[in-house]
C-alpha cells in the first residue's frame, strides 16, 4: 500500500516548542484552535491575541499574525483589531485571572457589544504564571498561594462562572463551556471551538469558549491526578455544554456524553 | 477649501478625517465631549467607524488594536482619562505604533475640575506611563493651528512608529475660530508602507508579532537603545517653535505654550506700547524641547519668564535649555483659574526694573 499522512502538525501551529509546564493542556488547547483555524481555511487572515498569563508567549507558537495585549485588555485589542480590518479573523486567547479578574470589565462590553471576534477562555482555577495565587475561578476551599488555607469564599467570595456571566447578555452571541481532560471532552472542546469560529467567519457575532484547563505545577498534583481533579472538582461546579447560540436554541447547558 | 468657523474641539476632529483617520475609540469626559462627539457623527459619512469604549482603559486598548492593524487611528480625552490611557501608551511606545492621543488638559490632581489648565506638561513629556519611552508632543496655540498639528501628528506618527499627543487645554478645545483645510495638503513626512502591521500572514513576509515583550535582558536592552536612537533623531530633527518680537531688542524673555501663550502675545503688545520690551519664544513640541531655542533667546535677555496654568512644570525644562547663565522666574495659576495679558505685564515690569536695578 502506498504510504499516506493521515496526521500532521497543522500549519497554523509553529515549529517552535512549548514552554508550557509538563501536564499543562495549554498544548492541547492551542492544537484545537490551530486545526480549526486550518479546518475552517482561516489560517492565513487570523490575528491572535496574547494575554498576561501562562499564554502570553502564545505568539511564538501560532503561526499567524499576533498582538501582545495588556494584562486583561484583549478584548479591548481585538475590538481595536476587527473594526480596522473587519476582514481579519480576530481571536483572543485568556487565561482566568487575566479575564475574569483584570479584564472582566473588557470582556462583557466587547460581548455586550456583539463584536465579531472569537474568544478562548482557559479557566484552570489558578493564576499560573505568577506561581499559583488564587483565581476568581479558584474552587472554594482550593489552595493556594495567597489562601494557603483554601479559599474562603466568606472573604473571597465564590467562583465566578463566566460563560453563565456572558451568557445573561441580551446580544447575541455564542457562549460554550468545554474542558480538555479526556480525549472525549477535548473532541467536544473542538467542536465548540469550532462553533465559535465558524459564527465569526460568517460575520454572525461574538463568541466565547470558556475551556476548563489543568494546572498540575500550580496544583501540587501529577498530570494524571490533575485530570482526575478537574473532572472530581471542576465539573460539577462549572458544567460543560451550550450557555448561548445567536438563534436562541441550546440555552440550557446539556451534559456531554449522556451522564448526569 | 473656504475658511470655517469651528469649535477647537470639532477642528481637531475633522483634521483627523481630513488627515484619513477613519477609526475613532473614545470615552466621554470634560471638557472634550465635543471631539467623540463629532467623530460619531463625522465618521459613517466618510465609511470610517467611531465606538464608544466602556472606559479609557479600553478606548488606549482598542486603537493599540487598530494601530497594530495597519490602520490611522484616534483617540482623545482629559487629563483623568489620559493617566487611564497611560498603560495603553507604554505598550503602544514599547511595541512602536502609530497613534494620535488628543489631551483637552484640565485642572488637576485627581479629580480636579473642569476648566483649562496646564498640569500634565510632566506626564506628556517625560514619558508618562511605565519604563523608557517618549511621546512626540505638539502644543497648538490656536484653532488652526490645532487643526494643521493633528494633521502633522499622524504623518509624524506613521514615520516615527510612535504615539503623538497633542496637549490642548480647554480654552483651545472652546474656543471658535477660523479654520481653513488645505485641499491638497502634502504629508509632512514620506510614508512607507506599513510592512510590520498585523493584516494576516500568508509566508511572504516575517510575521507581525505586535509586542513590548523581551524577556532576555540583552534583547530588550536592544530595543530600549533602539528606541533612545529614535528619540534622539526625534530630537534632532523635529523641533518645532514660535518667537515672537525676538527680532528686537527685549530685556525680558517670555516662555509660554498653547493658550498661555496666547495671553503672552497679547501682554507683548502692551508692553512694547509701555517701553518695556520683551519677547516670546512658544515651543510648539514640547518633546522635543526646544532647547536651543530657548537658550538662544535667553542669553539675550537680562531675565527669563515662564508662564504656566500649572504650578511650574515646563519651568523646569527652560532652566535645563538656560543652564543658569540667566535668571528664570515663573508666574502661574493653577485649579482652572487663568493668567491674564495685565498678570504678565505686571510680572515683566517688575523682573525688568529688578534687573534694571542689579546692573
Amino acid at each position: 500500500m502506498p504510504e499516506a499522512v493521515v496526521f500532521s502538525k497543522p500549519t497554523a501551529l509553529t515549529e517552535v516548542a512549548t514552554h508550557y509546564c509538563p501536564g499543562c493542556t495549554h498544548g492541547v488547547i492551542h492544537r484545537l484552535v490551530a486545526e480549526v483555524l486550518d479546518e475552517l481555511e482561516l489560517t492565513q487572515r487570523t490575528v491572535g491575541i496574547a494575554p498576561v498569563g501562562c499564554a502570553v508567549l502564545a505568539y511564538n507558537y501560532f503561526a499567524t499574525d499576533f498582538h501582545e495585549a495588556s494584562h486583561g485588555r484583549a478584548p479591548a485589542v481585538a475590538t481595536g483589531i476587527k473594526r480596522a480590518r473587519p476582514d481579519l479573523i480576530v481571536f483572543s486567547y485568556q487565561g482566568d485571572g487575566d479575564l475574569a479578574s483584570i479584564g472582566m470589565s473588557e470582556i462583557v462590553h466587547c460581548a455586550n457589544r456583539g463584536e465579531k471576534v472569537t474568544v478562548i477562555f482557559v479557566n484552570n482555577a489558578i493564576y499560573g504564571m505568577t506561581g499559583g495565587q488564587m483565581a476568581p475561578t479558584t474552587m472554594p476551599g482550593q489552595m493556594a498561594t495567597t489562601c494557603p488555607f483554601g479559599r474562603d469564599v466568606e472573604q473571597a467570595g465564590y467562583p465566578i462562572r463566566i460563560a453563565e456571566l456572558i451568557s445573561t447578555l441580551r446580544t447575541p452571541a455564542f457562549v460554550a463551556r468545554a474542558s480538555v481532560h479526556s480525549p472525549l471532552h477535548a473532541v467536544h472542546a473542538k467542536e465548540m471551538i469550532r462553533r465559535a469560529f465558524r459564527y465569526q467567519k460568517e460575520g454572525t457575532c461574538f463568541s466565547l469558549v470558556e475551556v476548563l484547563s489543568t494546572c498540575p505545577t500550580n496544583w501540587g498534583v501529577p498530570p494524571v491526578e490533575a485530570l482526575a481533579w478537574l473532572e472530581q472538582h471542576m465539573l460539577p461546579y462549572y458544567p460543560l455544554g451550550v450557555f448561548k447560540t445567536p438563534h436562541g436554541e441550546d440555552r440550557a447547558p446539556r451534559p456531554l456524553g449522556g451522564g448526569a | 477649501m473656504a475658511k470655517k468657523l469651528m469649535k477647537g474641539t470639532e477642528a481637531i476632529g475633522e483634521a483627523a478625517v481630513q488627515a484619513g483617520c477613519r477609526l475613532f475609540f473614545g470615552y466621554p469626559i470634560t471638557p472634550q465631549n465635543e471631539i467623540p462627539e463629532y467623530m460619531s457623527a463625522r465618521l459613517p459619512q466618510v465609511g470610517g467607524t467611531f465606538v464608544q469604549a466602556e472606559s479609557e482603559v479600553a478606548a488606549s486598548n482598542m486603537i493599540y488594536g487598530a494601530a497594530g492593524a495597519g490602520e490611522r487611528v484616534l483617540t482623545s480625552s482629559s487629563s483623568p482619562g489620559i493617566s487611564l490611557m497611560m498603560e495603553a501608551l507604554s505598550y503602544i511606545a514599547g511595541a512602536e505604533l502609530p497613534v494620535v492621543v488628543v489631551n483637552i488638559m484640565r485642572a488637576g490632581p485627581g479629580l480636579g475640575g473642569i476648566l483649562p489648565a496646564q498640569g500634565d506638561y510632566f506626564q506628556a513629556t517625560k514619558g508618562g506611563g511605565h519604563g523608557d519611552y517618549r511621546c512626540i508632543v505638539l502644543a497648538p496655540w490656536s484653532v488652526q493651528e490645532a487643526a494643521d498639528l493633528v494633521q502633522d501628528a499622524f504623518d509624524l506618527a506613521d514615520y516615527y512608529r510612535n504615539p503623538v499627543l497633542i496637549l490642548g487645554d480647554g480654552l483651545i478645545g472652546q474656543m471658535m475660530e477660523p479654520v481653513e483645510f488645505s485641499a491638497q495638503r502634502v504629508p509632512c513626512k514620506p510614508l512607507p508602507p506599513k510592512t510590520w502591521a498585523s493584516t494576516g500572514w500568508k509566508g511572504d513576509r516575517p510575521r507581525a508579532i505586535i509586542n513590548s515583550l523581551f524577556l532576555d535582558p540583552e534583547e530588550l536592552e536592544r530595543h530600549n537603545q533602539k528606541l533612545a536612537a529614535k528619540y534622539a533623531t526625534i530630537t534632532r530633527d523635529e523641533v518645532r517653535f514660535a518667537e515672537v518680537g525676538t527680532d528686537q531688542p527685549y530685556q525680558v524673555l517670555v516662555v509660554a505654550y498653547g493658550s498661555v501663550a496666547r495671553v503672552v502675545s497679547t501682554a507683548l503688545e502692551d508692553l512694547r506700547a509701555a517701553g518695556c520690551a520683551a519677547a516670546l519664544v512658544r515651543p510648539i513640541t514640547l518633546f522635543p524641547f526646544p532647547y536651543g531655542a530657548v537658550r538662544r533667546a535667553a542669553e539675550r535677555a537680562r531675565a527669563v519668564l515662564v508662564a504656566e496654568l500649572s504650578t511650574g512644570q515646563m519651568v523646569e525644562d527652560v532652566r535645563l535649555a538656560v543652564e543658569g547663565k540667566v535668571p528664570v522666574h515663573f508666574i502661574g495659576r493653577q485649579g482652572g483659574m487663568l493668567l491674564t495679558p495685565e498678570d504678565i505685564v505686571a510680572k515683566v515690569r517688575e523682573l525688568a526694573a529688578a534687573e534694571v536695578s542689579h546692573a
